[in-house]
């Protein structure tokens, strides 16, 4: 479509005041992480000179390399776990045909109607009794089965034609090396999509290891910004504003790397 | 009819056909389940049998230790909807629902259909308007901790330079449950800007073509193509919205602690309470149902409802 | 030697209506054996049920021999070509046409040299780095082709590979693959829809409408013996042209849909079958261009096909029938023309009138032989 010279002004304006107005929120933090704290006091929106010492200061109360550390690896198993099984799963939904699928199906419908929170006190009694609290395992473990992952997959699994199924049987090739040599690699980029979505899900987790961990050994990022927060005085804003940046920048990072494939492939798992 | 003939042949021994068949649909059944089975053992842990024991655990009182000691029926459920405490939670989580849902969407539609055309460096417009979904409950929550900040945020300091007074966003009790959902519909807009660009994307170009040349203004076509065409999608993260509203748990801890006197004790926040400060896993049990029934009725409804009113194609 | 038999075999889904029904047939090592009929006659399912990729309701299968209703697929030493072609898209066309080759445990060397081989046998030397999204539909085509030999299996199942390929290449392609199934011995089991791909590839054709087998024959024999008016109209182009018929004036006389007359002659007489009502049926070449002496009828024309070496004309007027002649050379007729013709009862097939079946074939012989100078 073409656009008229004074719409696309117009367009390019609500973008520009859009895009400020949004992006204010971290703008403001983002300064403010290196600033001194006379600076933040007065109000000021810019650094008058900037510091890198609100980091040195969030690095040096707590052990946000650790923290940073155990977020990468618990999100690492999450995503992995979860493009592992639930590409297994979509496969068995697509490519086996065998009696009483179709309520298996409706059992993994049935896990998107029931939200984590309600289910959380069992959740974590279990996760105690299997002495699993303050573990890697004990964080991870209770999300890498996905019934969202699952639909997804299957949706773009659906798309490959059933003739390649049928010219690797004749060629007797079973089911799991069909799955590990054709349908993965053709659904590279729908794996992509779902590795990124559950690696920013699991990164942003916050309820679960605010349960399932009582030391900083295992704690993520996310609860280390929490104890930086609530250790918060006055004048500290900047390093609050400094945790809370190195929170935020891989996860912003990886955002804008996979926002296309995100946009693309979120809609067309969501919706059918 | 000339059909040729066929010689027919003699097998000494009959072929129990019928046996290979079974015995390979028993094969493909057991690889189908071999297939599903780390989903279903994963489901089975740790959503279905907890959300069998929460019922089971709702009928308890529980010691310290979240082992059960009396049953008492429906005692905990009694006293829950008797509790002001639970009723003001109920009543500030629809609230919040009421806050959010509109806004997010709203918003969230003005931004994908504005950044929907093929403009240069839409690109970039586009990354920072899902920014958000990059940025966790806990760090937007710090960022917006420091906007609401009564003397230093920068709201209350634009307000001072149109010469209102100071308001205590997080601490007014007037206030509070708006602010959390202010900052709430600022987490949501990232998530729901994407997908709404991606169905806005994947409407027919040919339609907006074929209404260009009937002479279709920008407005008519956003009523009769846009809109009714992306409504599969605006139902979809409706629904999302609504659930996430229920779900909210990160931001009331960060920023308010379900302060002040209450007003944003959400439900999973009062039922983290109940649970793990309170250490009442049986009333807090009959929350977590409460709040399943709710979701759960809200799915059937917005399905229900969105069967009949969304245009699918 | 018989490499696929088939005994009763029937195919159902819902244990009610068979999509298939009864068939018995033979196919013979070496042979082009073509599976024709119209979309949804089952043929494909036949082929598929073959290919063991589809369960046999009931019937005995056997593959050299041996009884393979139980055999899986890869059991049964055959390769397919489907119509969308199956092509891997993430693999390159080498890596495409060796896929199968891992499973079968065939060591490097030979595999190197196999791969050789084929491709120069069926010229994809240059190609064998490309991914199939970089290749023409005629390039996948031999891919396909290609994995299909590659894997030496004796008997090869095709199904419509042809059908997405253009008119052109699809009679370029055609030749190559005949000449591929002679060249290795193959036996060739080959579905389509297209009855002029039957006609020019098959050594024997089995015609298939609504899962029952119509006639299995040569070309030549369907064409000019067709066992009932669906094949007499499914084979050919322009179709046999059909028509009521009748005796009349104790057997002396024949009237075709009410309109056209024949006086039976003594030989007639002797080849006609004694029905006093059939269908009858001519070929569009059986109805010649004469004189206005020599005519022995005039019919209207409706329409005119120009197609340079000859002409394709449509009469209408024959009771509801359209009967169409082919003519050759340029004829200047045009539609609403009544145009002096010659037709002769020698040249009729006679079916029977109430089920369509041949009673019997055109009495005039139809082959010419060629002889030398």
């Amino acid at each position: 479509m073409r656009l008229a010279l004074s719409n696309k002004i117009i367009l390019y304006l609500l973008l520009t005041l859009s895009a400020v107005i949004l992006f204010l929120p971290i703008l403001f933090a983002f300064f403010m992480s290196f600033m001194g704290s006379q600076d933040a006091l007065l109000g000021k929106i810019l650094p008058s000179h900037w510091t890198l010492e609100n980091y040195e200061e969030a690095f040096r109360r707590l052990p946000l390399l650790r923290f940073l550390f155990n977020s990468v690896l618990i999100s690492l198993m999450i995503m992995i776990g979860q493009l592992i099984f639930s590409s297994l799963a979509a496969y068995a939904f697509v490519f086996l045909k065998f009696k009483g699928r179709e309520t298996l199906f409706f059992l993994f419908v049935a896990t998107m109607m029931i939200p984590f929170e309600a289910s959380i006190i069992p959740n974590f009694q279990t996760i105690k009794a299997l002495n699993l609290i303050d573990t890697y395992p004990g964080l991870a473990l209770p999300f890498l089965a996905t019934a969202f992952g699952t639909f997804l997959l299957r949706q773009t699994f659906k798309q490959i034609p059933i003739e390649l199924r049928e010219a690797s049987e004749i060629a007797g090739k079973g089911h799991f090396k069909f799955y590990l040599t054709v349908v993965l690699p053709i659904a590279k980029s729908s794996l992509v999509t779902l590795g990124i979505y559950s690696f920013l899900s699991a990164w942003n987790m916050y309820l679960w290891p605010l349960l399932s961990t009582t030391n900083d050994q295992v704690r993520t990022v996310q609860i280390g910004l929490k104890e930086l927060q609530s250790q918060e005085q006055v004048n500290q804003w900047g390093v609050v504003m400094a945790g809370a940046m190195v929170v935020a920048i891989p996860t912003l990072i990886l955002l804008f790397i996979g926002q296309k494939k995100l946009q693309k492939g979120l809609a067309e798992g969501a919706l059918k | 009819m000339i059909t040729e003939e066929v010689m027919p042949l003699n097998y000494t021994e009959p072929i129990e056909f019928g046996k290979a068949k079974r015995k390979q649909r028993r094969k493909i059944l057991l690889k189908g389940l071999l297939f599903l089975a780390p989903s279903i053992i994963l489901f089975s842990i740790f959503v279905f049998y907890p959300m069998i024991r929460t019922i089971y655990l709702s009928f308890f009182l529980t010691n310290q230790a979240g082992a059960t000691t009396v049953y008492v029926g429906l005692q905990n459920y009694m006293d829950i909807f008797t509790s002001p405490i639970f009723l003001k939670s109920l009543k500030s989580t629809f609230l919040f629902v009421l806050y959010t849902l509109p806004g997010t969407i709203i918003l969230s539609l003005f931004l994908a259909v504005i950044a929907n055309e093929k403009l240069k460096g839409i690109d970039f417009f586009r990354m920072i308007f899902s920014s958000s979904m990059g940025v966790s409950v806990a760090a937007a929550s710090v960022f917006w901790m420091f906007l609401f900040h009564p003397s230093i945020g920068f709201i209350n300091r634009g307000l001072a330079a149109l010469g209102i007074a100071k308001i205590g966003w997080l601490t007014d009790p007037h206030w509070a449950l708006l602010s959390v959902s202010i900052s709430t519909i600022w987490m949501n807009i990232g998530f729901t800007f994407l997908i709404l660009l991606g169905g806005l994307q994947s409407i027919d170009s040919h339609l907006y073509e074929s209404a260009a040349i009937d002479g279709a203004g920008y407005f008519y076509k956003l009523r009769r193509i846009t809109l009714p065409m992306l409504s599969p999608t605006l139902f979809f993260v409706m629904t999302v919205s609504v659930i996430n509203a229920f779900q909210t748990f990160g931001q009331i801890d960060m920023l308010t602690k379900g302060g002040p006197s209450n007003e944003t004790n959400l439900i999973v926040y009062g039922i983290y309470r109940e649970a793990f400060v309170n250490y009442q896993y049986g009333s807090a049990s009959a929350e977590a149902i409460i709040l399943f029934i709710i979701i759960l009725i809200m799915t059937l409804v917005q399905f229900k409802v969105g069967e009949r009113k969304v245009h699918y194609q | 030697m018989k490499q696929v038999e088939m005994i009763d075999i029937s195919k159902s889904y819902d244990k009610q209506t068979n999509v298939l029904n009864d068939i018995n047939l033979s196919i013979n090592k070496g042979e082009f054996f073509v599976l024709v009929g119209p979309s949804g006659c089952g043929k494909s399912t036949l082929l598929r049920m073959v290919a063991g990729l589809e369960e046999i309701t009931s019937g005995l299968l056997t593959i050299n021999g041996e009884p393979a209703n139980h055999l899986p697929p890869k059991e049964r030493k055959l390769s397919m070509v489907f119509q969308n072609y199956a092509l891997y898209p993430h693999l390159t066309v080498e890596q495409n046409i060796l896929f199968g080759l891992d499973v079968k445990k065939v060591n490097k060397e030979e595999r190197k040299r196999r791969l050789k081989e084929t491709a120069e046998m069926i010229g994809l030397t240059d190609l064998l780095k490309r991914k199939p999204k970089e290749l023409s539909g005629g390039q996948r085509q031999r891919v396909a082709l290609a994995r299909s030999v590659v894997s030496r299996a004796p008997l090869c199942l095709m199904d419509e590979p042809l059908s997405n390929l253009d008119a052109k290449l699809r009679a370029q392609m055609r030749i190559e693959i005949r000449r591929l199934q002679r060249q290795l011995g193959l036996t060739m089991i080959y579905v389509t829809h297209d009855q002029v791909e039957a006609m020019t590839m098959g050594d024997r054709i089995m015609v298939l409408n609504e899962g029952k087998v119509q006639q299995v024959g040569k070309p030549i024999t369907l064409y000019n013996e067709p066992a009932n008016t669906f094949v007499a109209s499914f084979i050919g182009s322009p179709k046999m042209n059909l028509g009521q018929a009748e005796l009349l004036a104790e057997g002396k006389q024949l009237i075709v849909e009410d309109k056209l007359q024949f006086q039976l002659s003594a030989q007639d007489r002797i080849h006609l079958p004694p029905h006093q009502k059939t269908t009858i049926g001519i070929r569009a070449e059986h109805l010649y261009p004469a004189a206005n002496h020599e005519a022995t009828h005039h019919l209207e024309v409706a329409g005119v096909e120009h197609l340079g070496n000859e002409t394709l004309i449509v009469f209408e007027g024959i009771g509801d029938q359209l009967w169409s002649a082919k003519w050759s050379g340029q004829w200047m007729v045009s539609p609403g023309d009544v145009v002096p013709v010659s037709i002769s009862v020698e040249n009729f097939c006679f079916f029977d009138a109430e089920n369509g079946r041949l009673i019997k074939p055109a009495y005039k012989g139809q082959s010419q032989e060629v002889v030398a100078q």
